[in-house]
């Protein structure tokens, strides 16, 4: 069969990543705000601020690094409102993470459209790190060990992430914050902060996870080209029970998908288009109706926390 | 301050002295109530103080400003003589005051250890062997064992609250604050709870026991302090209280928060068996009845009640009394046996066709299912008439009947609420259960059951809901009733059944012998 060939392997091992890491980062963030409590549905929305943010500074300074730097704080910014809204106002974390989703698609679009619709300029390719020795195992090399530094980066979060929450005071507070946030305030700590902490983080990863599709993944800018990795990273911190490491096999599964419906395409089997792009959606469902039944949520996610309100 | 120091050493002058805290005119307000009004108290080192109350009185409200969730609008608080606000919970823990809620204040998903490390420098790697140790040892110093490494959410509430007072203690309170701490218990666990009290002021610290049990109260207390409608309205002192034998230290109290003597001991003597007629048909005919599907399984269910008697049903909470409440109104599905009201089958109905036939049950979650805590009172008084002329018609709604329909009710059943309006939510729990006392005692009501109808209630609404009780089978229904409280089953019922693992253990008459008969088939030795 002609089909598996090694360059035809190594594309779709390296589309999966390249599809899969802004699902990670998304997922880690998402979840790192659920646990403190705060169902965070504006990501979509930092994930395109991060994405458009990225891109911008990417092209002006002509500089990568600072364009995924710009993407964290990008995701950041929009964050901040949802910390605003949501932790320090105490209002409807669904209803505003929605604003959130959409005027950030809107704001984007708009800010694309008055700088960038006549010249649609293109970035330069990553440049990526190659690490020696393991880059040079066939196949699996190539896709995995000699890729954009960022890719490393969300990797390593996910070790660094389940040491946060299992081994840290700060970690026991985020849990807290999102189990039992009245027990958290008699013990003497600040439930807003630490959600806003929260949140905050959620936003640079998931900003960070934007830069990644618009700088390394496109190499452009195009108005709402997340569409929709926001929302399967709420998807799979709500499948992965709490654990980073769940996230990461998520991302995987959802990356794999992503990657082989362009991959079906590229190999020129004959599928209508349509189809092959629902497959990842189909794969969410799927998923969800299988694991998703008994997935174990905060307790008090969703809600906002007011001293002394029962 | 470091955990191991903890307790202030007993040889500090226990009581007598300079108050630790000090109350003068602290007044808190509320839209539309006064919480507090200018109360004056103080606390003393190594005294158990109790603050009585009943529900509403502002007992929560003057512990969440102790404990630095609210702030006093008015009087000023002082702590060693000096005049400091408790700005914040993590101020009052500072200060070196603790409080343990009704409601337990560890995270359920963390260890015990994990919840005693909270609140500590978020750099630090959590200290888990270190502070396992320490727990263990201030545990066993103050008499309560405990595993430190237990998930919270597996232990029962007694447990939690003994972890609570050792991880208070392990941060160095000198001051502990026990908000109801006994209202959820066991009576086994409320009483080790009450010498554990008594441990803790013999080495040293102020407890502050709110609690509305009068019993407890006298058994623990050293100061008592009686709350009425937000003002304090009078107390007992230690030397007068120590004089005092138990009997008259409770008349006492009784007389400070009712301005009565004689409202605890029941207003009502005890019913006479041989006043139901049971020559004719009884109302409530229950057949057989099984339920093999429910969260406790029901057995072969068998009783029968006459119009004006009250059948009451004993047992310890969760064997299957809920589920048979729920069999009986419908909302629980039975496997085999019938069920039969005023001689036709009313198994096969519906919930509502059941109501409609004068079948009521009043639950026990009175806001969970009973109301819908942000519907108004007038709504929630019509919850099971909703569309039903003549307060819909044609799908609208008619607000003059349905006010006129929520007045009436409010003065009938004496339910205190600032309108027809206010959500019921916001009522106290005794209000709230007037509004489903309304709601299902009004119309034909032919058999009632009342499941726990006085659970967490005070003593001015127990009594006026076993009226209701008595009234309700006087007129000609047949009662049954739940609960868990054996007096007052052998206060109001004509016949006891006890209940055991979701069957019915015996019935016995409620005469003279009752009380050891029910002992004795609870215990498992009559048959």
């Amino acid at each position: 069969m002609t089909l598996f060939t090694d360059t035809f392997l190594i594309a779709l091992l390296a589309g999966v990543v390249a599809a899969g890491v802004p699902l990670l980062l998304a997922g880690l963030g998402e979840q790192l705000s659920e646990k403190a409590g705060v169902l965070n549905v504006g990501i979509e929305g930092m994930m395109l601020g991060g994405a458009y943010a990225g891109f911008l500074v990417a092209w002006a300074t002509e500089s990568i690094g600072l364009g995924f730097l710009a993407g964290a704080f990008g995701g950041l910014l929009v964050a901040a409102l949802m910390v605003l809204f949501c932790v320090r106002l105490g209002l409807n974390q669904v209803v505003i993470g929605i604003a959130l989703t959409l005027g950030a698609e809107g704001t984007t679009a708009l800010l694309h459209h008055v700088q960038f619709s006549r010249l649609y300029p293109r970035l330069p390719e990553v440049p990526t790190w190659r690490i020696p020795g393991l880059a040079d195992i066939p196949i699996v090399g190539p896709a995995l060990f000699d890729r954009e530094p960022v890719v490393y980066l969300a990797l390593a979060l996910v070790p660094l992430f389940a040491w946060l929450y299992r081994r840290t005071h700060l970690g026991l507070a985020i849990q807290a914050a999102g189990d039992k946030p009245a027990a958290l305030d008699s013990a003497g700590e600040n439930v807003l902060a630490i959600r806003a902490l929260a949140v905050l983080g959620c936003g640079a990863l998931v900003g960070l996870g934007g830069a990644f599709m618009s700088i390394a993944g496109a190499g452009v800018f195009v108005p709402f080209m997340t569409h929709g990795n926001g929302f399967i990273g709420i998807v799979l911190a709500m499948l992965a029970r709490g654990r980073p490491l769940w996230v990461l096999l998520g991302a995987a599964l959802f990356g794999a998908c992503l990657s082989g419906s362009t991959a079906l395409q590229v190999a020129g089997v004959d599928i209508p288009t349509d189809v092959v792009q629902m497959l990842p959606f189909a794969a969410v469902m799927l998923v969800l109706l299988i694991a998703g039944r008994n997935a174990k949520l905060p307790s008090a996610l969703g809600a906002a926390y007011v001293r002394g309100e029962r | 301050m470091p955990d191991g120091q903890a307790i202030p050493s007993a040889a500090r002058p226990i009581s007598g002295g300079a108050p630790i805290v000090r109350l003068e005119g602290v007044t808190k307000r509320y839209p539309g109530v006064i919480a507090n009004d200018r109360i004056d108290m103080e606390f003393h080192a190594g005294e158990v103080h109790v603050l009585l109350g009943e529900n509403g009185a502002g007992k929560s409200t003057l512990v969440s400003m102790l404990s630095g969730l609210q702030q006093p609008d008015e009087g000023r608080i002082l702590i060693d003589g000096d005049a400091r606000p408790i700005a914040s919970p993590a101020g009052a823990l500072d200060i070196g005051i603790s409080t343990v809620f009704q409601h337990s204040m560890l995270v359920p998903s963390l260890t015990l250890v994990e919840n005693a490390v909270l609140g500590r420098a978020w750099w630090r790697r959590p200290d888990r062997e270190g502070t396992a140790a320490r727990m263990a040892a201030m545990a066993a110093r103050i008499g309560v064992s405990l595993d430190p490494m237990a998930l919270t959410g597996d232990l029962s509430l007694g447990e939690r609250q003994q972890a609570e007072i050792v991880r208070a203690l392990m941060r160095g309170a000198r001051f502990l604050i026990l908000d109801e701490a006994t209202a959820m218990l066991t009576p086994h666990d409320a009483a080790r709870l009450g010498q554990l009290m008594r441990r803790l002021a013999s080495e040293g610290v102020a407890v502050v026991f709110i609690t509305h049990k009068l019993n407890e109260a006298v058994e623990y207390g050293d100061r008592i302090s009686v709350l009425r409608l937000g003002r304090k309205v009078g107390g007992i002192a230690p030397e007068t209280l120590r004089q005092m034998d138990p009997q008259a230290a409770t008349g006492e109290v009784v007389r400070l928060m009712f301005g009565t003597h004689d409202m605890a001991s029941g207003a009502a003597a005890r019913v006479d068996p041989a006043t139901v007629d049971r020559a004719g048909d009884p109302v409530l005919e229950v057949l057989a009845l099984y339920a093999g599907a429910a969260a406790v399984p029901l057995h072969n269910i068998e009783f029968k009640v006459w119009p004006g008697e009250v059948f009451g049903i004993a047992g310890i909470d969760g064997n299957g009394q809920k589920q048979l409440a729920e069999a009986l109104a419908g909302q629980e599905p039975i496997s085999d046996g019938r069920i039969r009201l005023d001689g036709a089958f009313v198994d096969r109905l519906s919930i509502g066709a059941r109501r409609g036939k004068g079948l009521r049950y009043i639950t026990d979650d009175r806001l969970g299912e009973g109301t819908v805590g942000s519907f108004s009172v007038a709504i929630n008084l019509l919850l099971k008439e909703i569309g039903a002329a003549p307060y819909w018609v044609q799908g609208f709604e008619k607000p003059a009947e349905i006010t006129e329909n929520a007045r009436e009710k409010i003065r009938a059943f004496d339910i205190r609420t600032p309108s027809a309006e206010t959500p019921v939510g916001k009522l106290s729990g005794g209000n709230i259960q007037k509004v489903l006392l309304a709601r299902e005692l009004t119309g034909t009501a032919r058999a009632v059951i009342f499941n726990k109808p006085t659970y967490g209630l005070d003593l001015a609404n127990i009594a006026a809901t076993r009226q209701r009780i008595r009234d309700t089978a006087e007129a000609g229904a047949a009662v049954v009733l739940i609960s868990t409280e054996l007096d007052e089953l052998l206060d109001l019922s004509h016949r006891i059944a006890v209940m055991d693992r979701g069957h019915l253990a015996g019935i016995v008459a409620n005469d003279d012998a009752a009380r050891r008969k029910i002992g004795e088939l609870m215990s498992g030795v009559g048959e």
